[in-house]
């Protein structure tokens, strides 16, 4: 029977793209319902073709404000955490010291814990402290949590580094802050690279820890919890499919610049 | 009494030359650390010591909490809310291994059978992380919908009879049900298990497969003693990847559920946002802390693991 | 011989310790001005840690290291006029080729390098490949790089640590020359730390040889060849029969000494070993300076030459040569190499044979040392 030779070869292709499908059929409905024009207050049946929420992207009270908030955060939050991160990572692979086994457990937890926990107890130190919830308690929980994620992306670039280029940095007269320059920073930027973009992701999606701790602050991912009970708008969807092409389109230009690249030299 | 020397093993022990950690400043390490670490001391462990003891706190709103060392209240939480508790293992478990099936396949295509189409699918699978989940777990409420036509071909082929008879379905609907539930938490930690999974199947040496063939092995056969054991570090840190957040997970159960699919996140941010009951939230989100971190350490030992992710 | 003695290495009861355990056991070495000189050993013998301390990259716990008349046991690695060439290249994979070259030059300050990084790609054939990523060079040509990037600044030593280990045997013997050649055309102090002998004895002038922390002989690859001193430096370098043997007479400039059943002469110069009479003493013989002769031609073998009698274990033709296997009531195992001039059909595995060779190219051990060190197939401490 070649129809099942052929099933059974192909059988991991047929599972993987059936998975691929799965991860990107919601995204083809966002994209889809972006063009719709529905009924009542819910974006969720099909009803006629529409371009005005693309022609109106901020056609919605305060949409469009809550993700200028949301990008704010998410672009803070990235600097703090990756700061804060490649710091610690530089010092975990390279210097020994007491209280590696406490500090190696301190970030691992918190990758490790439900985020409502996480959310409900820093609820509890701000209420306790009396802090008033808005912009600065967000910032200050999403840095908690994008850090340690930092620390992993930057920790496995400059373990895998070769402790020799920086050796023949100092061999071929660069000091202490040359060699950082010039070589550790340069080779380490793919790693903290990576940290700082998935802070970004991070930071800008979350919605449970900033739920908790954002007072009456309206960030994109709470305009959306919010509306799907009151109604959603189209505009939803709008931001959502040009989130999603930016990312791609992104991607794509880099590959094709660093594979020009490539090809121009070699 | 003679033989050729080409390179004789080491005598001594490794010259020591490479050592990984090297002393530079005594004290460079520890500015390094301290701004980061004092993040996540104040931040983060403070935190949780805050919620250890309103949890044992009794007291109104209007009146003030004191600290009594009410251990009732855990109890209590407890025996209210144990349904829910449950509830969330199972979703949780039941949305991880659904990830593990469906990610495998997909983790391994990338891995090893993508060729030129590798990037591509690694950017697929990434890009939806950049839409909102929230926008995209609204996205299943279209495609779960009652006259859509995946409940019409689960009708029809009588699928949901038996998730009906399961309990995991009720009536002609798949919204608001347990399975819509579990299918939102599969989706929306579908690429925390691939991307663990395919980083450590990539670092399989193709060759091995070869080696396995040439050894007789049938391909499944290759897969079970060869492929599988060796994606192990993949396996663990993905599931824990999805169990983790799937557990504590509301929004899904909030969006895509009823009344009936409520999980403890859902409790927890009940009594914490509208109730305002902080010390029962409190023990709540501490018993499920607790039981994580206990679940998450048995399996780590027992799986062998000790790095992650 | 130049007069400048600015580039003479001299390290003066230089050691190294981790805690319990000693890399380098205290040493007095000198290299002068313009030598290639080798650092020889297996791994772990110290020999990349003397290395390391030259260059400044490990603090001794002992000792100085001085460049010409210059103390620079305490200079960093970025103040010393000494460069490395170091294992597996360490080229920076973020900078293309020029950039790598131009590195050292950049750090000290100097602006227009473009003519001076030009000329030494130049030199080592790689002024196509400027532009290049490391990463996208093969293995000889990422190799000439990390020459180029350490010669550009003229440094008073130029160090390579197994420079040359990452390549396959064909490129290394090509870079083997090639860094011969350079190293004549530049004219600086070349010290080179590798585990190949017979790298060390192509290019080398002058050989140290390593073991466990302290350097086992130094000398010219000939004399060291020719002339060990030591049980370690006899089997490292290349292959030696050792036979033990009892001092029977001692007159003068021969020693006699009793092997089975056999008496074999050695020079009494050539003999490392105290050897009072009655003594154990350790007989060297290189394989190829051994000649074979069947049982039954013993006759034709001239008179004076040392002898032993034997019989041909296993024989294995390699191309030039034949490498017998001989067991000898005096010695078992004896390898002798035979050119492959005229072969005698006789000589295969049972025959009867006599092995006979010059006494001038047999030397003396003490026997108080272990007999295999250095074979690669001693029992490991």
């Amino acid at each position: 029977m070649p129809v099942v030779n052929w099933l059974k070869r192909h059988l991991v292709v047929i599972a993987g793209l059936f998975t691929l499908a799965y991860l990107l059929l919601p995204n083809v409905i966002v994209t889809v319902f972006s063009f719709n024009k529905p009924k009542g207050r819910f974006n969720y049946q099909w009803q006629r073709f529409s371009l005005d929420a693309w022609k109106k992207p901020c056609g919605v009270a305060d949409m469009c404000g809550s993700l200028s908030i949301s990008l704010q955060i998410a672009v803070w939050a990235t600097l703090g955490a990756t700061v804060l991160g490649t710091m610690i990572a530089f010092a975990l692979v390279r210097y020994r010291f007491r209280a590696r086994g406490a500090i190696n457990s301190l970030i691992f937890l918190p990758m490790a814990m439900p985020e409502v926990v996480m959310a409900a107890s820093l609820l509890t130190l701000f209420l306790n402290l009396g802090a008033q919830l808005g912009f600065w308690t967000i910032l200050i929980a999403h840095i908690m949590f994008c850090l340690s994620f930092v620390v992993t992306a930057v920790k496995a670039r400059v373990m895998s580094m070769d402790p020799r280029l920086e050796e023949a940095a100092r061999d071929l007269y660069a000091g202490p802050v040359q060699t950082f320059l010039r070589v550790t920073l340069p080779i380490a930027a793919p790693g903290i690279a990576a940290g700082a973009l998935l802070s970004f992701a991070l930071s800008f999606d979350d919605f449970i820890i900033t739920n908790f701790n954002a007072g009456s602050t309206v960030t994109f991912p709470m305009f959306v919890w919010g509306s799907a009970q009151r109604g959603t708008p189209v505009q939803i969807n709008v931001i959502g499919t040009a989130m999603f092409l930016l990312a791609v389109l992104f991607v794509l230009v880099s590959m094709l610049i660093t594979n020009r690249r490539n090809h121009q030299k070699a | 009494m003679s033989t050729l020397t080409e390179a004789p093993p080491p005598l001594a022990p490794a010259e020591p030359a490479a050592e990984a950690p090297r002393k530079r400043g005594r004290f460079t390490p520890y500015w390094l650390l301290l701004p980061g670490i004092l993040w996540l001391i104040v931040f983060f462990a403070l935190p949780l010591v805050y919620q250890a003891s309103t949890s044992v706190q009794t007291g109104s709103l209007e009146e003030g909490y004191k600290v009594t060392w009410h251990f009732a209240t855990y109890w209590d939480a407890l025996s209210e809310y144990w349904p829910q508790f449950l509830r969330s293992l199972c979703y949780a478990a039941g949305a991880t291994v659904l990830c593990l099936l469906l990610g495998y396949p997909l983790a391994y295509l990338i891995a090893f059978r993508a060729g030129r189409w590798r990037n591509l699918i690694m950017i697929l699978v990434i890009a939806p992380f950049f839409t909102s989940f929230l926008i995209r777990t609204l996205a299943w409420k279209t495609i779960l919908a009652d006259n859509g036509p995946i409940v019409h071909a689960l009708n029809s082929l009588h699928v949901l009879d038996l998730t009906n008879w399961l309990g995991w379905t009720a009536g002609d609907r798949v919204l608001a049900t347990p399975l819509a539930v579990v299918c939102g938490l599969t989706y929306n930690f579908l690429p925390f298990m691939i991307l663990p999974l395919y980083t450590s199947l990539e670092r399989i040496d193709g060759r091995l497969h070869e080696a396995a063939g040439d050894l007789y092995a049938k391909p499944w056969t290759t897969f079970r003693k060869v492929t599988f054991p060796l994606s192990m570090p993949g396996v663990v840190s993905g599931t824990l990847l999805t169990f983790i957040p799937a557990a504590g997970d509301y929004v899904n159960s909030e969006l895509l559920g009823s009344t009936d699919t409520r999980m403890i996140g859902n409790v927890i941010q009940t009594q914490f946002l509208r109730i305002l009951d902080y010390p029962t939230a409190a023990a709540l989100s501490f018993i499920l802390m607790a039981a994580i971190l206990a679940m998450v350490t048995i399996y780590i030992r027992r799986s062998g693991t000790e790095d992650l992710v | 011989m130049t007069t400048d003695n600015s580039g003479d290495v001299r390290l003066s009861g230089i050691g190294k310790t981790y805690g319990a355990f000693t890399a380098v056991h205290p040493l007095d070495l000198t290299v002068p001005q313009g030598s290639f000189f080798a650092l020889l050993g297996a791994s772990g013998c110290g020999k990349t840690t003397t290395l390391r301390m030259i260059a400044g990259l490990e603090q001794p716990t002992s000792g100085t290291v001085r460049l010409g008349d210059q103390d620079v046991t305490h200079l960093p690695p970025y103040k010393r006029p000494v460069n490395t060439v170091f294992q597996s290249y360490a080229l920076f994979p973020h900078l293309d080729i020029f950039e790598n070259v131009a590195f050292g030059l950049r750090r000290r300050g100097i602006k227009s390098v473009k003519k001076q990084v030009e000329e030494m790609l130049e030199l080592v054939q790689l002024g196509e490949q400027a532009r290049k990523k490391p990463h996208q060079l093969s293995g000889g040509q990422q190799q000439r790089v990390a020459v180029a990037r350490a010669l550009i600044n003229h440094p008073k030593v130029l160090l390579l640590d197994e420079p040359l280990g990452a390549l396959d045997l064909k490129l290394r013997r090509q870079m083997q020359l090639e860094l011969k050649r350079i190293q004549t055309e530049v004219g600086i102090t070349f010290i080179h730390v590798t585990h190949d002998q017979e790298e060390a004895m192509t290019m080398a002038d002058t050989v140290a040889v390593m073991n466990g922390g302290r350097v086992e002989q130094l000398g010219a690859p000939t004399d060291l060849y020719e002339n060990p001193k030591t049980t370690f430096v006899a089997n490292f370098l290349g292959t030696s029969n050792l036979i033990e043997a009892e001092v029977d007479t001692k007159d003068g400039a021969d020693v006699v000494v009793k092997a089975g059943g056999d008496k074999l002469v050695l020079p009494a110069a050539r003999c490392s070993a105290p050897a009072p009479a009655g003594g154990k003493v350790l007989v060297g013989i290189r394989p190829e300076k051994i000649a074979l002769a069947h049982a039954d031609d013993a006759g034709a073998v001239p008179q004076g030459r040392n002898r032993l009698t034997g019989k041909i274990a296993d024989a294995s033709f390699i191309g030039v040569s034949t490498q017998y296997v001989i067991d000898s009531p005096a010695c078992a195992g004896l390898s002798v190499y035979v050119q492959n001039v005229e072969r005698d059909a006789r000589l295969v595995p049972g025959a009867d044979v006599v092995l006979h060779w010059s006494p001038a190219h047999t030397f003396g051990l003490d026997a108080a040392q272990a007999i295999d060190a250095g074979t690669g197939e001693e029992v490991a401490a």
